[in-house]
């Protein structure tokens, strides 16, 4: 039983990674139906920046936090104006090709300027480094930090897409990008914005990724990304909620396939759901049918 | 005007192909050694460190005159920590630039990978620490171009078992292994065969790959077991990963690993506070009493800053033996340089004294690190 609780509470925190990671991508299939592959690089750029701060700079977590979110939200806004919105009425494949050339540079260019190693980031000190026991189970400061800050991120989102007039205007555009033009929705303003945010949260994940596990490397993303993914068309892609559900269940079904399981067949248990999904129900858990006018 | 230019250019490029068919080769006075490692990549910590050691022995042979009258030239590559780039170094080293003798790659993998090269062009490869019990010989019998001067990972599975039963005396042990390298698998079937043979029980034994960084749900899964030590049969990369979440949730007990604990990216990947009882089989610790290793130790520390660790010392050494087989040798001929080599016996090297077997591996002892606090504290030296 304490066992199950352990691995619950990492599964919890592998999950939140997953689950910040799946609303970029949810977000901007939502609105453009682009798979935008290079987020999970931006997710790595957010560690190397968080590394920068931290190591070089010598700030504390909270501003280096902040600092990562800032920047990943100008890359993944230069994303999208510099590569994909010259293509907006090119085909979809266009674009997502384009998506993967722009994580394949953007993998490599790191590791041209950065080096191939792996980098470690600097002890937790103070209270980040505490952990607490209770019975046999044992949290640390950090999976904790994880975990408040993925929901503090999530709430605060779920206010700006439901409560602000951004928010309405991403919803609608998503809706029906035409129509929503055609009510004076700047409809290329809103596409930036779901990148800023998407953008903001990778970052968000990769700082927190490079203090939870202590080593970051120029492909970090690849994995991570492809699962975040998975989560994203478990809960149904296009959907935020589907997306947060889904990141969890990806990150606690593979620590329970570790846990009480074989530990080797954990990635091929997620990628197997992918597959069950989309024969089963391709729209995802919290997706609807749509009918596709002809 | 426009027939005369373009005859030019046809004569320039003409000219540009003409140079690039012919790479630079040693002089006469000079004798090409290639230099095949792995300076950037997953594994470049090791390679890297071996360059230093080797750079540092060509150095001190240049200085003292050579070998036989004639100074080394090096020719160094970098293979990225990849198979296909380490064959075609190889083959570029040997074809073109007509080198002696490859040293490296670092790791057993790659190193395998260049082999069939050495044999092709009758080159002699040398490893430092390749450790893979295939490397030098397997049931088509020994790879008659292909030497090392590191003890095998069977040795090292089977000291570690005899360490934990006979020095700990652990009963119970869990196996920690990456599934994803030979190195890995062969590591801990030798330990899991030693430690069962010497009355031990191996609790469990858990896998993961290289590349994974959450290891919380398998130690989590053994930390309800009962056991007296871990074996961990991994990389640093990920070693030092698994030590940190261990000590986090409370797993004290003693870790053991093979030599590639052997990296300071271990202590920083698992912070120097988790670092405790950790043990692991070397080639070489600086806290040897061995005169010629204080004396290795200083010269290094002069040339680069720091004190040299086991790849340090294998550069070191490799090179220092790949020389002393050229002398013996008395020709540059790449077929009497290989009749040396094998001959070679009670070679002094700052990680021991070793003969070549007919496998064309070292006989030679291990030395088992001890650290606390992320710093090596002692060293004990077993015999083969």
């Amino acid at each position: 039983m304490e066992q199950l609780f352990q691995q619950a509470i990492n599964g919890i925190s592998l999950g939140s990674i997953y689950a910040l990671i799946a609303l970029g991508y949810t977000m901007v299939y939502g609105i453009i139906k682009l798979i935008n592959f290079a987020h999970s690089d931006v997710y790595m750029l957010g560690a190397y920046i968080g590394y920068v701060c931290m190591t070089k700079l010598k700030l504390g977590f909270l501003p280096s936090l902040l600092i990562s979110m800032a920047l990943c939200t100008l890359i993944g806004v230069l994303i999208e104006k510099i590569a994909y919105k010259p293509l907006r009425n090119a085909t979809r494949i266009a674009v997502l090709i384009t998506a993967i050339g722009v994580s394949l540079f953007l993998e490599y260019t790191t590791m041209a300027i950065a080096g191939a190693n792996v980098r470690t980031y600097p002890p937790l000190t103070g209270f980040m480094n505490m952990s607490f026991e209770i019975g046999s189970v044992s949290i640390t400061m950090m999976q904790i930090i994880i975990v408040s800050v993925t929901i503090v991120l999530m709430v605060l989102l779920q206010f700006i897409v439901k409560k602000t007039r951004i928010g309405k205007a991403m919803r609608a555009v998503s809706l029906d990008s035409d129509a929503a033009e055609l009510m004076g929705i700047n409809v290329n303003t809103t596409i930036s914005f779901t990148f800023a945010l998407g953008s903001a949260l990778a970052g968000a994940a990769g700082i927190m990724v490079g203090n939870y596990y202590n080593s970051i490397n120029p492909l970090m993303g690849m994995l991570p990304g492809l699962k975040a993914f998975v989560a994203a068309v478990f809960g149904g892609i296009g959907i935020i909620p589907g997306a947060m559900i889904g990141g969890y269940f990806i990150g606690i079904v593979e620590v329970l396939v570790s846990g009480y399981g074989n530990s080797m067949y954990r990635d091929g248990v997620v990628f197997a759901i992918l597959i069950l999904v989309l024969i089963i129900k391709p729209t995802g858990l919290l997706g609807k049918n749509t009918r596709e006018k002809v | 005007m426009k027939k005369a230019l373009s005859i030019i250019l046809v004569l320039t490029i003409a000219a540009t192909l003409f140079v690039g068919c012919g790479a630079e080769t040693a002089g006469a006075n000079e004798i090409g050694i290639g230099i095949n490692y792995e300076l950037s990549g997953e594994v470049a910590s090791y390679g890297q460190v071996s360059v230093y050691g080797i750079e540092l022995a060509i150095e001190e042979i240049n200085a003292a005159g050579g070998i036989n009258g004639k100074l080394i030239k090096p020719f160094k590559y970098d293979n990225k920590s990849d198979k296909s780039q380490a064959t075609t170094l190889a083959k570029k080293l040997m074809t073109q630039h007509k080198v002696v003798a490859v040293l490296g790659p670092a790791t057993s993998g790659a190193f395998k990978a260049t082999i069939p090269e050495a044999i092709k062009n009758k080159v002699v490869v040398v490893s430092g620490s390749a450790t893979d019990d295939a490397v030098t010989v397997d049931e088509n019998g020994v790879k008659e171009y292909a030497f090392r001067i590191c003890f095998t990972d069977s040795y090292q599975g089977t000291a570690m078992a005899d360490f934990a039963s006979n020095n700990m005396k652990a009963t119970k042990a869990v196996v920690l292994l990456d599934n994803g390298s030979d190195y890995a698998k062969g590591l801990a079937a030798n330990f899991t065969k030693k430690f069962e043979a010497n009355g031990g029980q191996v609790a469990a034994t858990e896998a993961f790959v290289a590349g994974d960084t959450d290891f919380n749900a398998i130690l989590t899964k053994i930390k309800n077991q009962e056991f007296d030590v871990i074996f961990l049969a991994g990389y640093y990369a990920e070693a030092g990963l698994i030590i940190k979440q261990a000590r986090s949730q409370g797993i004290n007990t003693p870790i053991l690993g093979p030599d590639g604990f052997g990296a300071p990216e271990l202590v920083e990947l698992a912070g120097a506070d988790a670092v405790n009882d950790v043990y692991y089989t070397s080639h070489f610790s600086e806290l040897d009493q061995d005169p010629s290793v204080a004396a290795f130790v200083e010269k290094y520390k002069a040339k680069y800053g720091e004190v040299p660790n086991q790849f340090a010392a294998l550069g070191y050494d490799l090179m220092m033996f790949v020389a002393d087989g050229i002398k013996r040798a008395g020709t540059t001929d790449t077929v009497k340089i290989k009749e040396a080599l094998e001959a070679t016996t009670n070679y002094n090297g700052v990680t021991g004294s070793f003969s070549i077997d007919e496998n064309h591996n070292p006989v030679k002892a291990v030395v088992i690190v001890e650290m606390q606090n992320g710093q090596a504290v002692s060293s004990q030296r077993v015999e083969q």
